[in-house]
């Protein structure tokens, strides 16, 4: 029998995997997939909520939880590429100058 | 009975992807595991009854998102001397025991949700009609900023990663 619990600490473990992957690793670009990580965990436990509760208005937050997630992934991904052009590298511990 | 094991399947394969998502260090590689995991995600939003976050979670995410992702990985075409130095063994488990510790917090941080079982839900939950039922009459509002907010994401993101802007 699978309970809310169940998906509850599935989720929390997927978000502890995303944040582990934001203070760990040092590549912009999978610093972004984490925090992807980290959103689908929320959008998770959303949507246990949402069935254990037998309320559908969840689905509606992890709906636009998704929108802000597809504008964060792009405007990330173009400051990333624009830090690229700029200083040519992609590791966040060499982009230390707020300095262009 | 077979909620159990799909759940058990997608929840387990759900996790290992999320572990290689944030230890590999090629990010082509991390990026097809995360499409992998987000996959899985939706498999479980379907057995959650939200057949239509499962649908929009593939169309979106692993379509949309992880393409523009694996876009970007190929145009900034990144060298293996580019990727960093290979990661200390203390850094590896200063992750590792952070990572633990965090889960285990978070786990302990709530004890008992008092809600036993999935309630009965009407044939509707979850379904395309149900979900913009409520998007289209009492979401409105939100659903119009968030159409607000992808344009001046797009805009945004066109205007930063261009050279020059006129």
């Amino acid at each position: 029998m699978i309970t809310i619990e169940h998906y509850l600490i599935l989720s929390f473990i997927m978000f502890a995997l995303g944040v582990a992957g934001v203070l760990t690793r040092r590549n912009a670009l999978i610093l972004l997939m984490s925090v992807e990580l980290m959103l689908n965990a929320a959008n998770l436990a959303l949507l246990a909520f949402a069935r254990f509760t037998g309320d559908q208005t969840g689905h509606i937050l992890a709906l636009f939880v998704m929108t802000v997630a597809a504008a964060e992934a792009a405007v990330g991904l173009a400051l990333v590429l624009a830090l690229f052009r700029k200083r040519g590298t992609v590791n966040v511990d060499e982009i230390n100058s707020l300095k262009g | 009975m077979w909620e159990s094991v799909f759940f058990w399947i997608f929840s387990v394969a759900a996790v290992a992807l999320g572990v290689l998502v944030i230890t590999f260090r090629n990010p082509v590689h991390s990026a097809m595991a995360l499409i992998g995991n987000l996959f899985c995600v939706a498999a479980l939003f379907a057995l959650l009854d939200a057949h239509f976050l499962a649908a929009i979670q593939v169309l979106v995410y692993a379509g949309a998102i992880m393409v523009l992702f694996m876009f970007v990985i190929m145009l900034l075409n990144l060298k293996p001397d580019e990727l960093g130095p290979a990661r200390q063994n203390a850094a590896k488990i200063t992750g590792g025991v952070l990572l633990g510790w965090i889960a285990i917090r978070l786990i302990m941080g709530f004890s008992g949700s008092g809600m036993e079982g999935a309630p009965e839900i009407d044939q509707n939950f979850g379904t395309i009609e149900s979900t913009g039922r409520l998007i289209f009459n009492q979401y409105l509002l939100p659903f119009e900023v968030a159409s607000v907010l992808l344009l001046a994401a797009i805009l945004g993101s066109v205007s930063i990663a261009k050279k020059k802007l006129w």
